[in-house]
């Protein structure tokens, strides 16, 4: 099948952006991820015709409405299924999902982990708010533990979901995090997701204002995000902090916190990060990271793996199969098995 | 020794075994052979949903039944002629359907104490009577094998296994059927374990030579060929139908066919078959539940292709969702419900009819979809194809009912010349002038403009949609617009399928009415009404939603209509909400297909009231 093609045109943010008044709340990160995405598209370098977006069902799952570009708004969790038959039977096309938190890892949460382990060749792109958007503010499975709403008025008691830690137990391919907030890296999270052949999975920490308002400000505000937020960069060694005074080594298995000020260890004893570390344990460490008092959260490209996808080893065996018995012959097909014939004289030739 | 030979014109054999004792094989390979000397045959397997139930239990019992004959027939026999019972468990479960005088052939070797206490057999039935009135041939059958096996170096289990040859060479002998054919398989089959193949010959020929001396059987029988029509005929079961249907449906669309699906009994076979033919272009994405498989197909068939979902009745509930959102997004797909014994898990590998109101209206909001019924197993080839063609001429979902019966069951199949298949043609747009997605041709069908299509960009979605632009809309009078113009469409398939057929007595005034694989036995009960000089007329059902557009003035010309079902009377349900029509309802809900005579005397009743 016909790799994804590539295009001659030029195109601007505009030539994405369809004529649909956008229904967000004013002041949703959702907003930003979509201007991201409108500005990121001219650049992948992918006809506009051949992107296809689809989504479920929440804030999040309108995108597909906004994009000047195919769309599919499916059903609550099912997007990666319908978009998983989509690039199965068009690997031509660049098939996008926009989903949400309760979208992806609650009711859709079966064919995440599957559609990842299968390594389909689709970018999905998670808004995690964690909160129920669409249906006025229940807590999700990314909600952290205690969270007070109205579905929860005592404290949930769930224990939360880590997207990033099911995306690499579940094998995605490339796995990444962004903020709404930070567009510039977000846009560079897109393209790497756009350039990869697999599937590709973003988490986005995208603010709900109206229902669960400043989960991500510790991440995002200026004052405190240098403190709290590590920025992965490949062959790069782990440094955070507002002096770039503190960092982060592997002690074993065990990632430790470095403070440059106290002397003991220096930036040539941290940990050096490596996208495409073929094992993927030290992916699973840098996922979790977070849940560590005093660690920061990290973003950028946790992992990058090549290996083949489904969409292309599906239709390669078809190929082959095709050239191995040659093109299938309907009256051949139809005219086989325990065959006999019936004749006139009512006589009977066995075939 | 000299024998007797016997023409009849129609036999029905009962095979019956343990699960592991091979009676699907062997009654598969005498059907095979039975369709080659050119026998009318039709069959019903019956198995256990266990893989391998305890040995020797009643439950774990798996039959095999056929019906050949000289004459067309449709259905695999009420009553057997003859069993075969393999084991005292076998013989307990089965009796009770032998016809009056039956003949049973037993495995002597296996009715010893602990067989007989497994069946729940307190005396041996050989010794207490209680088989008077049968003609029971005690053959013993193990030890035969195991003769005849005898320092072949197999392992006492291996010669155990190979004693359904010995039954199948046997009665082979007795009703004169050549053995060429399953010598071939084997030689085909066990092409890696020669020694195996040779046991399994050496046992089969041992059987039928044992049929020709031995003194138990006096008389040898032998059935002509039914006069078919000529042509070219094969043996196919519903499921291998429904899979070449949508291959054929692919070849004669030009579009790729697309399956989603997830393994559920007994609908697997379809996948299955259709996982084999690659070569044709298939598409069979194993997905990881019953969702994924008709979400995936919607996604398929949104990008251009043949999107289909092959399940039954549980996975058909699942699929619901996804059902409502084809429909809002006006999505050419077809579902497939292999309907067995529910609700729930209900009985897995026993057949039903209970699914046609879950089908017809199990979904949520105003959710009409075009529902049909193949009736025969060679029927769902044609009823796949016509399910392909509804779905692309309309753009709508279509949901295909077939049965377990009609599904495993087999019988001969006039294969149809390709090139008498009509084209099924698909219109894709790619003219941008004046595109929008909900515009609407003269069906009401809106245009299929596929992904990759430069200037045709447009989102479609679940929410409800404008008519014409497609642009999301919560406007009160758009919905019920909206909600009426999708009834229409479907209802407006009515002047584009044929008008339901009326059998039999026109002048009658008894209608019986049916839909799906209740056709066989209700044809055959008719024919032998009227074979008795009385009046009775038959119409069945293939298509449900919409019905035909004769289906009223059908209905209103008789005086009594009869509807015989295997549910609750579903079927009936529709015909009395749509027509107001004074149906009676006759039920059967055991799993099981109808015996002819059951609806025989049913009908034999009522026109006794009339
Ligand atoms: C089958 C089904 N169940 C429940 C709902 C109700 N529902 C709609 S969106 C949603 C959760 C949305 O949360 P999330 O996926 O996190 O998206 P967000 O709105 O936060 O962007 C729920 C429960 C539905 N639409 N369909
Ligand atoms: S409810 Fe929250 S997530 Fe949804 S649009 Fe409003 S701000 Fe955004
Ligand atoms: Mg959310």
């Amino acid at each position: 099948m016909a790799d994804i093609e590539v295009k001659d045109i030029k195109y601007t943010s505009k030539d994405f952006t369809s004529s649909q008044d956008v229904r967000w709340c004013p002041g949703c990160g959702d907003y930003s991820i979509l201007a991201q995405m409108q500005r990121t598209a001219p650049d992948l370098g992918i006809k506009k015709e051949n992107f296809v977006w689809v989504s479920g069902i929440g804030c999040a799952s309108r995108f597909p409405y906004y994009m000047e570009t195919y769309g599919f708004h499916g059903i609550h969790g099912r997007a990666v299924a319908i978009a998983t038959g989509v690039k199965v039977n068009r690997p031509d096309l660049s098939v996008w999902v926009a989903t949400g938190d309760g979208d992806l890892l609650s009711i859709g949460g079966n064919h995440f982990i599957h559609v990842c382990r299968r390594n389909v060749d689709l970018k999905i792109i998670l808004f995690n708010n964690r909160i129920y958007g669409l249906t006025k503010g229940q807590y999700s499975p990314t909600s952290e533990k205690g969270k007070k709403t109205k579905s929860s008025p005592f404290g949930s008691i769930d224990f939360p979901f880590n997207p990033l830690s099911l995306a690499v137990g579940a094998g995605a391919t490339f796995i990444a995090r962004s903020l709404d907030r930070d567009p510039k890296h977000l846009q560079e999270m897109m393209k790497r997701a756009a350039a990869h052949k697999g599937t590709a999975f973003i988490e986005v920490f995208q603010n709900c204002n109206i229902f669960n308002d400043g989960a991500f400000e510790i991440l995002t505000e200026k004052e405190t995000k240098a403190d709290n937020v590590l920025v992965l960069q490949q062959g790069k060694p782990m440094i955070f902090g507002k002096n770039n005074d503190k960092g982060i080594r592997l002690n074993g298995l065990t990632p430790e916190i470095v403070d440059f000020a106290q002397g003991s260890f220096s930036i040539n004893d941290l940990w050096i990060h490596d996208e495409f570390d073929p094992d993927s344990t030290r992916a699973h460490i840098i996922s979790r990271f977070a849940e560590k008092p005093g660690f920061p959260t990290p973003i950028g490209v946790l992992k990058q793996e090549f290996k083949s996808t489904y969409d292309a080893d599906f239709h390669e065996q078809i190929n082959n199969i095709r050239r191995t018995k040659g093109e299938g012959d309907l009256r051949k097909l139809l005219f086989s098995g325990n065959m006999w014939q019936v004749n006139e004289s009512n006589k009977i030739n066995n075939n | 020794m000299e024998k007797d030979s016997l023409e009849l014109h129609d036999v029905t054999v009962r095979f019956a075994g343990d699960s592991g004792d091979g009676m699907q094989l062997t009654g598969t390979q005498f059907t095979n052979t039975t369709a080659l000397v050119g026998n009318d045959v039709s069959t019903l397997p019956d198995y256990p949903a266990e893989i391998r139930a305890p040995v020797g239990t009643t439950y774990g019992v798996s039959g095999f039944q056929l019906h050949f004959s000289n004459i067309d027939i449709q259905t695999p026999g009420d009553s057997p002629d003859v069993l075969v019972a393999m084991n005292p468990a076998a013989l307990k479960v089965n009796l009770r359907d032998l016809k009056a005088g039956a003949t049973i052939i037993i495995n002597v070797n296996s009715f010893e104490t602990k067989n007989l206490r497994l069946a729940g057999y307190d005396v041996n039935p050989l010794d207490d009577g209680s088989l008077d009135g049968y003609n029971v041939v005690q053959v013993p059958l193990s030890s035969l094998t195991s003769k005849a096996l005898d320092g072949s170096g197999l392992s006492a289990k291996d010669i155990s296994r190979s004693k359904n040859f010995f039954a199948l060479g046997m009665m082979y002998w007795l009703y004169s059927r050549p053995v060429e054919p399953t010598i071939d398989w084997i030689d085909s089959k066990f092409k890696s374990v020669p020694l195996i193949a040779e046991a399994n010959k050496k046992v089969l020929m041992a059987g039928y030579y044992y049929g020709e001396n031995t003194e138990l059987f006096t008389t040898r029988y032998f059935v002509e060929p039914a006069k078919l029509p000529q042509g070219m005929y094969r043996s196919i079961s519903g499921n291998e139908a429904t899979a070449l249907g949508f291959i054929t449906a692919s070849v004669k669309s030009g579009l790729p066919l697309f399956l989603g699906s997830y393994p559920i009994t007994p609908a697997s076979d379809i996948l299955h078959e259709l996982s084999k033919y690659k070569n044709f272009g298939v598409r069979t994405f194993q997905a990881e539940d019953e969702i994924a498989g008709i979400t995936a197909a919607i996604g398929a068939a949104f990008s251009g292709a043949l999107g289909i979902t092959t399940t039954s009745g549980p996975g058909l509930a699942l699929k619901t969702e996804a059902l409502g959102l084809a429909v809002m997004t006006e999505v050419p797909i077809v579902v497939i419900d292999v309907q067995r014994g529910g609700p729930s898990t209900g009985l897995p590998t026993k057949t039903e009819q209970s699914d046609l109101l879950q089908a017809v209206h199990g979904r949520n909001g105003e959710c009409p979809v075009v529902v049909i019924a193949a009736s025969t197993p060679s029927d769902c080839f044609y009823m796949a194809i016509e399910a392909a063609r509804i779905a692309f001429k309309y753009m709508v979902p279509v949901i295909l009912l077939t049965d377990g019966y009609i599904a495993n069951g087999a019988e001969p199949w006039k294969i149809p010349e390709p090139d008498t298949i009509p084209e099924i043609k698909v219109k894709i747009r790619t003219e941008k002038e004046g595109f929008f997605p909900y515009l609407r041709d003269e069906n009401l069908a809106r245009p299929w403009a596929l992904p990759g299509t430069p200037g045709l960009e447009h989102r479609i979605g679940g929410l409800e949609k404008a008519n014409i632009t497609g642009n999301v809309s919560y406007d009160p009078e758009n919905h019920e617009f909206m909600v009426r113009l999708r009834a229409r469409k479907v209802k407006n398939i009515e002047n584009d399928i044929p008008d339901l057929v009326v059998a039999g007595d026109l002048d009658a005034e008894l209608l019986v009415v049916g839909w799906g694989g209740t056709y066989g036995a209700i044809n055959e009960a008719v024919n032998r009404i009227r074979e008795n000089d009385k009046k009775v007329a038959h119409a069945h059902f293939k298509y449900i939603s919409p019905f035909p557009k004769n289906t009223r003035s059908v209905l209103k010309k008789y005086k009594k209509i009869l509807c015989p079902e295997l549910n609750l009377g579903q079927l009936s349900q529709l015909l009395k909400a749509e027509f107001m029509a004074d149906v009676e309802t006759f039920n059967k809900i055991q799993g099981l297909p109808f015996k002819s005579y059951e609806i025989e005397n049913k009908i034999e009743t009522m026109l006794g009231e009339l």
